[in-house]
């Protein structure tokens, strides 16, 4: 089963690359381009059929590797 | 005094770092990240450098390698932890430090010569330092010190701020804040005050001649109060 992440700053949280590429869409002529995110995104192949038990591991995937929570918030799609 | 250097694939401040201990009379052992256990050792040191290429975000992976619940374990009872430049990345994403470090606030890799005041004397690592503000190098991309705004109160209510960027007066201002870190934070305590984690190189300043020897201070210092 294949399962998709995406790990996301907080709100409030400074993204330094989100704005230089939000400056250069801005530069570009995307003159209506108000603020850019950027995030990760994870496809995770998982050799487990119940959907519920696969999401709980990913779960707690994110929880101790693939997400800083300090920093991040993390959606399993 | 015996400490001990974890070198991860990656690492490239640990021979650096071996030279200092030794130049100042520790009996320092080199540590390969897949060993499980640590030499008996009064120190360990995460050195800096760019573990597993800074993949994911800086320290994370190094941060689950063999060796760390060693560490862990280590600095929970008592035991002096150091880590400097991408080691106080790691300790912070160990958990055995609070907060994060973010990509410098303007994207550029810094190296330069800076100032650090020493904030917190009541540490083995600077009970009795000479100097309250210190000269050192830094060299990162990911320096940006953050935590919440709980986190922070927490932090300052238990002195565990140990350098502030400053001038060489000693002024802290946002001017000479050189990547975004909130409070110009250069180090931190954990609350016990026995893992360090600063982004400052002081194994870089041993040689008065070459680069400046207040890092000789930080080392000199760090030896005798672990007599």
């Amino acid at each position: 089963m294949k399962i998709k992440i995406i790990v996301t700053l907080k709100n409030g949280v400074l993204d330094p690359q989100g704005k230089a590429i939000q400056q250069t869409l801005n530069g570009m002529g995307f003159n209506d381009v108000k603020e850019v995110r950027q995030g990760k995104y994870f496809d995770i192949e998982i050799n487990e059929t119940d959907i519920v038990k696969a999401k709980n591991k990913v779960d707690e995937m994110c929880k101790k590797l693939l997400a800083n929570l300090v920093i991040e918030d993390y959606k399993i799609l | 005094m015996k400490s001990a250097v974890i070198i991860f694939p990656g690492s490239n401040c640990d021979r650096d770092m071996d030279v200092a201990l030794k130049k100042y009379g520790f009996k320092n052992h080199m540590v390969w990240h897949d060993e499980k256990s640590l030499p008996k050792c009064d120190l360990v040191v995460l050195p800096g450098g760019f573990s597993y290429g800074d993949y994911l975000r800086c320290g994370s992976i190094a941060g689950k390698s063999k060796i760390i619940k060693s560490v862990i374990d280590f600095a929970n009872s008592g035991g002096l932890v150091l880590g400097v430049c991408n080691g106080f990345q790691i300790l912070t994403e160990t958990g055995l430090l609070p907060g994060v470090l973010q990509q410098n606030k303007y994207l550029n890799f810094i190296c330069k010569n800076i100032h650090v005041k020493v904030n917190d004397k009541k540490n083995k690592y600077f009970q009795n330092i000479k100097k309250d503000i210190l000269e050192l190098h830094i060299a990162h991309n990911e320096g940006n010190y953050f935590c919440s705004d709980e986190e922070l109160k927490v932090i300052e209510e238990n002195n565990q701020i140990a350098l502030t960027y400053c001038s060489s007066e000693g002024s802290i201002n946002n001017d000479i804040n050189p990547n975004g870190a909130i409070k110009n934070i250069a180090g931190i305590f954990n609350k016990e005050k026995n893992v360090l984690g600063m982004m400052p190189h002081p194994e870089r300043m041993i040689d008065k001649y070459l680069s400046g020897d207040d890092g000789s201070i930080f080392f000199e210092n760090l030896i005798n109060n672990s007599k």
